[in-house]
C-alpha cells in the first residue's frame, strides 16, 4: 500500500473533514480543515494505518494571509516506508491547537520548538516552555514580522539581546584599501 | 629564538647570581605559565584541543594546565559562538576567575559573532568581557592559537606588575594599626 492509498484511506474514515490527496513529486498531503480534529486524526493514522513515526511538526507564517499560521505535520511508517503529510490551519486570533503528545511521545520538544518560535500554544502539552530561547524572552522570532537582526530585550541577571547589525554582511570586504579595518569592515553600508 | 635581555644572564661574570628587575621576573614567572580556561563553545573548541595535542603541543609554552575551574585559571580561550543565551555564563566565569586574568578570543564568532548576524548571537564577546587578543579564522588553526598565546605572553611581558601594585596601594591606602 503506498502513501496515496493510505491518504485515501484517511479520507473515507474523515470524510468532510479531510481534503482530497493533492500529489506533488510521489508526497502525498492531506488537509485536515479543523485544527481540533488533529489528534484524532494522528491517532486514527497510527493505530490504523501504522504511522509509528512522527519526523517532525513544522509552522509556516502565512503573514498578510487569514488564517495566519498553518501546523505541519510529518508523518512516517517505519514498517511500510510510506510517508504523510499533514497541514491545518490556526487563525492568529486563536494561535492553539491540541498536543499529539498522547499519540507519540516525540512530539514534546517539536511542539515546544514552534511555541517558541512562533508562539502558537498547544493545548494538553505537559511542559510547554521555551526550549532554545530563554524563559522571559519577550519575542517569537520565526515570525515574518520580527527582523532578522533581532530586537532589544533585558532580563536581568538571566540574558540580554541587542539588534545586530545587518548592513553589508560578514563577510564583505572592499579590495585594496588600507589595513584589515578598512578592508573587511565590521559594518559595510551598500552605499558606501 | 629572540634573545630575552631583560633576565640576561653570564655565568662567566654573574656566578650564581642573577641580577634583573622584580617586574621581569615576576612576568617572566606569569607568562610561561598561562593556564588557560576552555570556554569551547562550538567547533573552535575542537581547533583548541589539537592545539592542546601532541602535534601542536600547547605545552611548548607553558599552557597545558587547561583549568576546567574558573578560579584556577589565568587566561580565558572563548573558542565559539557566544549566544545570547550564554552571554551571561561566560561573563560569570570570567568574574569567577582570579586576577592577574586575560582573555583570548579565538576564531570569528567569539571575536564579531562571524557569520551569525541574528537576534540569537552576540556580536562580539568584547561586549561584554575585555579581550587581549583576537585570533580570526572559522575555525583557526591551532598554529593561529599558539601565535595568540605568544602574542599573550609578549603582553604580559610588558605589564609593570610593581608600579601597578604601588598605584592601587596608592589608591587603598591599609589602615594603620592604632598605636
Amino acid at each position: 500500500m503506498n502513501s496515496l492509498e493510505q491518504a485515501q484511506k484517511i479520507k473515507v474514515r474523515f470524510g468532510d473533514l479531510i481534503s482530497e490527496p493533492a500529489e506533488f513529486r510521489s508526497e502525498v498531503t492531506l488537509k485536515v480543515a479543523d485544527a481540533e480534529k488533529i489528534p484524532e486524526v494522528c491517532r486514527y493514522a497510527k493505530s490504523d494505518l501504522d504511522f509509528n513515526y512522527l519526523v517532525d511538526i513544522s509552522s509556516v507564517d502565512n503573514y498578510g494571509d487569514d488564517p495566519r499560521w498553518t501546523v505541519v505535520y510529518h508523518l512516517r511508517g517505519l514498517r511500510h516506508g510510506c510517508e504523510l503529510r499533514l497541514k491545518t490551519d490556526v487563525s492568529e486570533e486563536k494561535s492553539e491547537l491540541p498536543s499529539v503528545i498522547d499519540v507519540w511521545n516525540t512530539a514534546n520538544w517539536h511542539e515546544r520548538e514552534i511555541y517558541d518560535m512562533m508562539g502558537i500554544r498547544f493545548r494538553g502539552h505537559p511542559d510547554l516552555r521555551r526550549i532554545l530561547m530563554w524563559e522571559g524572552y519577550p519575542y517569537f522570532p520565526l515570525r515574518k514580522d520580527f527582523p532578522l537582526a533581532g530586537k532589544p530585550s533585558e532580563l536581568p541577571g538571566i540574558a540580554f539581546t541587542k539588534p545586530a547589525p545587518l548592513e553589508g554582511g560578514p563577510f564583505v570586504t572592499v579590495a585594496g584599501s588600507g589595513d584589515a579595518t578598512n578592508r573587511e569592515p565590521r559594518v559595510r553600508n551598500p552605499e558606501e | 629564538m629572540r634573545a630575552n635581555t631583560e633576565i640576561g644572564y653570564d655565568s662567566k661574570i654573574e656566578g650564581d647570581v642573577i641580577v634583573t628587575r622584580v617586574d621581569a621576573a615576576l612576568n617572566w614567572f606569569r607568562k610561561n605559565s598561562v593556564w588557560p580556561m576552555p570556554m569551547g563553545l562550538a567547533c573552535c573548541a575542537i581547533e583548541l584541543m589539537a592545539a592542546g595535542a601532541s602535534r601542536f603541543d600547547i605545552s611548548r609554552f607553558g599552557s597545558e594546565v587547561m583549568r576546567f575551574s574558573p578560579r584556577q585559571a589565568d587566561c580565558m580561550i572563548v573558542a565559539g559562538t557566544v549566544t545570547y543565551k550564554m552571554a551571561m555564563c561566560v561573563k560569570r566565569i570570567y568574574d569567577q576567575m582570579p586576577e592577574p586574568k586575560w582573555v583570548i578570543a579565538m576564531g570569528a564568532c567569539a571575536s564579531t559573532g562571524g557569520m551569525y548576524r541574528s537576534y540569537a548571537v552576540l556580536q562580539g564577546v568584547d561586549h561584554i568581557i575585555p579581550v587581549d587578543v583576537y585570533v580570526s579564522g572559522c575555525p583557526p588553526r591551532p598554529e593561529a592559537v599558539l601565535d595568540a598565546l605568544m602574542k599573550l605572553q609578549d603582553k604580559i611581558g610588558t605589564q609593570p606588575v610593581l608600579q601597578d601594585l604601588v598605584a592601587v596601594q596608592a589608591l587603598h591606602p591599609e589602615p594603620k594599626a592604632a598605636a
